[in-house]
């Protein structure tokens, strides 16, 4: 499986009407891997997870997604494949364990009772289970929405979103789950807005109006950006904010509680820039972009950001 | 990979365990299924009333004198009556009767004329289908009038006493299926159509378009399932709650109107099975189209609307214009009230009742091809 490609599509392309929503977008993807899919809101995430898992009809492209055609062969990718949809869409009306039968009848899951018994218990809801979906907290909801994803084995998933809304410990152990399945041989594509989740996935990719802008590790994403960012400290930051942005060089200042970040891609333009405020007060220094910075140096950039 | 596109019974289970649980949970659909029958049987125990004209009619014409002709053109000529047929026995025009292609078979015996002219009162038979005593009843009403104003020009000379006597003819009007003209019996087993039509729709409607509504739509279809898996998972419990109904009214036809029922029960759930599948089919439809459980709920309603008026369950569908007949014609409703009344107070038979199930057939064999045709296995 190693260095095989779990999903390897060209040109993916989807409109709705005259808008295009996802445009020409390539994915490479390996097996075992858990790569990161970000992007502002509205930027075709969830338009492109619904297409690599048959849910809507690409207008172009082409590809494959666990050996099968992306376009001709949905139903077979269906099978091996779990999706964890942005909202909650598992059916709030049936308790926690029929919407796991549910699921595991579907798939034709051998030995269902057990399988959905020891999902149960992996979940730690086994006291819980007669109790509605639709009674869970969110978090829970999240939960239980994973479990269900996996209930049929999956080799890949496609998890859109999974931890908006979750607790900052739930959402560790989420992700230590997903690590622990992806060391057992699963793929693992997920969206995701948190930068701390980015930075714990193998590798990540960033869309914004439709397009891939860039994808790689999060180090080559950094580093193939150029940017440039110091770090600055010190009172009245919003006032220097107001009058940095007037310089040239200074492309994006982002605040961090108490300090700054400034960041641009002309190191020279932007260490002039900063030239003037680096007195007294002030307390300067170059630090190495982050992902963040990067981020949205990159949605700056790309044309007409206003999502919609 | 060919091996998905087969029918899963495990997956076909998965569903139907699935809605099985959603409908016992869902008390406020499941109550007004059963509360529906319930309602509707309450609000039409008073029948409607029209004068309905040009009712068809058979004639047996067994005398080829004067009189026996001037008599049918006065019926005609009544407005009531629509002489369209000439048959040679009773049993021909028993079986029109039946079948509900006439209203009415007018009888005028051997000897008609001969006996008239010598003032021995020959027999006139009518023989009425009251099943819907509303559509009868002025026709009816209308025959002694109108056989009087024939024959007074035949009266004069030495006949002139027969008219101040009983009447020249011996008028029998026999009123089959219904004697008494109870509406009940008429609209009761009507209901039974007008019911399901409202439920199986509404509810299937709503059913599907709920899944799109509440995000599981998306869910549903990421699972590797066929439509028809889902579609039939989704309707064979309603198929189900169907029947209950059709039990409802049986039950209170039988024990609250004491309607009287002559034909095979059998033959009537057999055929309701037909009614209940093509209503199914036009809820499939509608949410394939409408986008959420409001427009599918306006949708039904814009179906039901039509079926109840033009059907012949509300008004005699021979007092309807003939535009009206037509689009009566293509709806299930108008066939199944016409087989309900068949079965349960004519006790009419396959033969008959076949007649009235193909268009239900067809109907239903249409509606299912545009569902399953609509029907989207994306969220194009
Ligand atoms: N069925 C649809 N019909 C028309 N437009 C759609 C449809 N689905 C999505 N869109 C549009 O496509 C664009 C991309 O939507 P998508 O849901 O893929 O964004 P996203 O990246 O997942 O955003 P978010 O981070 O907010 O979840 C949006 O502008 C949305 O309005
Ligand atoms: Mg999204």
């Amino acid at each position: 499986m190693n260095g095989e490609s779990a999903i390897d599509v060209r040109g993916m392309t989807k409109r709705f009407g005259d808008r295009m929503v996802v445009d020409h977008v390539d994915l490479d993807v390996r097996a075992g891997e858990i790569f990161g899919f970000l992007g502002p809101n509205g930027s075709g995430k969830t338009t492109f997870l619904r297409m690599l898992c048959g849910l809507l009809r690409a207008d172009e492209g082409r590809g494959t997604c666990l050996g099968h055609d992306v376009i001709n062969e949905s139903e077979a990718i269906k099978r091996e494949a779990g999706y964890m949809t942005q909202r909650f869409s598992f059916w709030e009306d049936l308790s926690i364990e029929e919407n796991l039968d549910f699921v595991a009848r579907m798939y034709d899951v051998k030995n269902r009772r057990q399988t959905v018994r020891e999902s149960l218990k992996q979940l730690g809801l086994t006291e819980r289970k007669d109790q509605l979906a639709g009674h869970l907290s969110g978090g829970w909801k999240q939960r239980l929405a994973l479990a269900a994803c996996l209930i049929h084995k999956p080799r890949l998933l496609l998890l859109d979103e999974p931890t908006a809304g979750v607790d900052p410990k739930a959402r560790r152990d989420f992700w230590d789950e997903i690590h622990h399945l992806a060391g057992e041989g699963l793929t693992v594509l997920v969206t995701t807005h948190y930068m701390d989740e980015a930075e714990r996935c193998h590798r990540l990719a960033y869309i914004s109006r439709g397009k891939l802008l860039t994808h790689g590790t999060v180090a080559d994403v950094i580093a193939r950006e150029r940017l440039t960012t110091w770090a600055v400290s010190g009172p009245d930051l919003p006032n220097l904010t107001a009058q940095l942005r007037e310089r040239p060089g200074v492309e994006q200042t982002v605040a961090f509680g108490n300090s700054m970040h400034v960041s641009g891609d002309d190191a020279v333009a932007l260490k002039q820039a900063i030239a003037p405020f680096r007195a007294n007060n002030y307390e300067w220094h170059q630090v190495e972009s982050e992902l963040e910075d990067v981020f949205i140096h990159l949605m700056d950039k790309s044309p007409d950001t206003s999502s919609s | 990979m060919k091996k998905w596109h087969r029918f899963s019974i495990a997956r076909f289970r998965a569903m139907l365990v699935k809605e099985f649980i959603q409908m016992r949970r869902d008390r406020l659909t499941f109550g007004m299924m059963v509360g529906i029958p319930l309602l509707q049987l309450v609000l039409f125990g008073y029948a409607i009333n029209a004068d309905p004209k040009h009712l068809p009619a058979a004639v047996i014409l067994a005398d080829h004198g004067p009189e026996g002709r001037t008599l049918l053109s006065s019926l005609q000529n009544s407005g009531y009556y629509n002489l369209v047929r000439q048959v040679k026995t009773e049993v021909e025009g028993h079986d029109l009767l039946a079948r509900g292609q006439v209203q009415f078979v007018v009888n005028i015996p051997e000897n008609f004329s001969r006996d008239f002219v010598r003032g021995d009162r020959p027999e006139l038979l009518v023989e009425a289908d009251a099943t819907d005593p509303g559509t009868t009843g002025n026709a009816i009403g209308s025959l002694s009038t109108a056989l009087n104003m024939a024959l007074q020009n035949d009266l004069k000379g030495p006949l002139e006493s027969l008219a101040v006597n009983n009447g020249p003819i011996d008028l029998r009007v026999h009123s089959l299926y219904n004697p008494e003209a109870i509406t009940q019996y008429n609209i009761v087993p009507g209901l039974m159509g007008v019911v399901l039509t409202l439920t199986m729709i509404l509810v299937t409607g709503l059913a599907i378009t709920r899944e799109r509504e509440r995000g599981t739509m998306e869910n549903l279809l990421s699972m590797p399932t066929r439509p028809i898996e889902v579609l039939i998972g989704k309707l064979v419990p309603y198929i189900l709650v169907g029947y209950i109904q059709v039990g409802l009214i049986l039950f209170a036809a039988r024990f609250l109107f004491h309607v009287p029922m002559f034909g095979s029960l059998a033959l009537l759930l057999t055929a309701a099975a037909v009614f209940i599948i093509a209503n199914l089919a036009v809820g499939i439809t509608f949410s394939t189209i409408a986008t959420n459980q409001l427009q599918a709920m306006q949708m039904t309603f814009f179906f039901f609307l039509p079926s109840l008026l033009l059907s012949g369950f509300a008004f005699p569908f021979r007092g309807m214009p003939g535009w009206a007949q037509m689009i009566g014609q293509v709806l299930p409703l108008t066939h199944f009230v016409r087989i309900v009344r068949g079965v349960l107070l004519k006790g009419n038979g396959v033969g008959s009742i076949g007649l009235e199930l193909w268009p239900i057939a067809l109907f239903a064999a249409v509606a299912m091809f545009v569902a399953m045709k609509r029907y989207r296995q994306t969220l194009d």
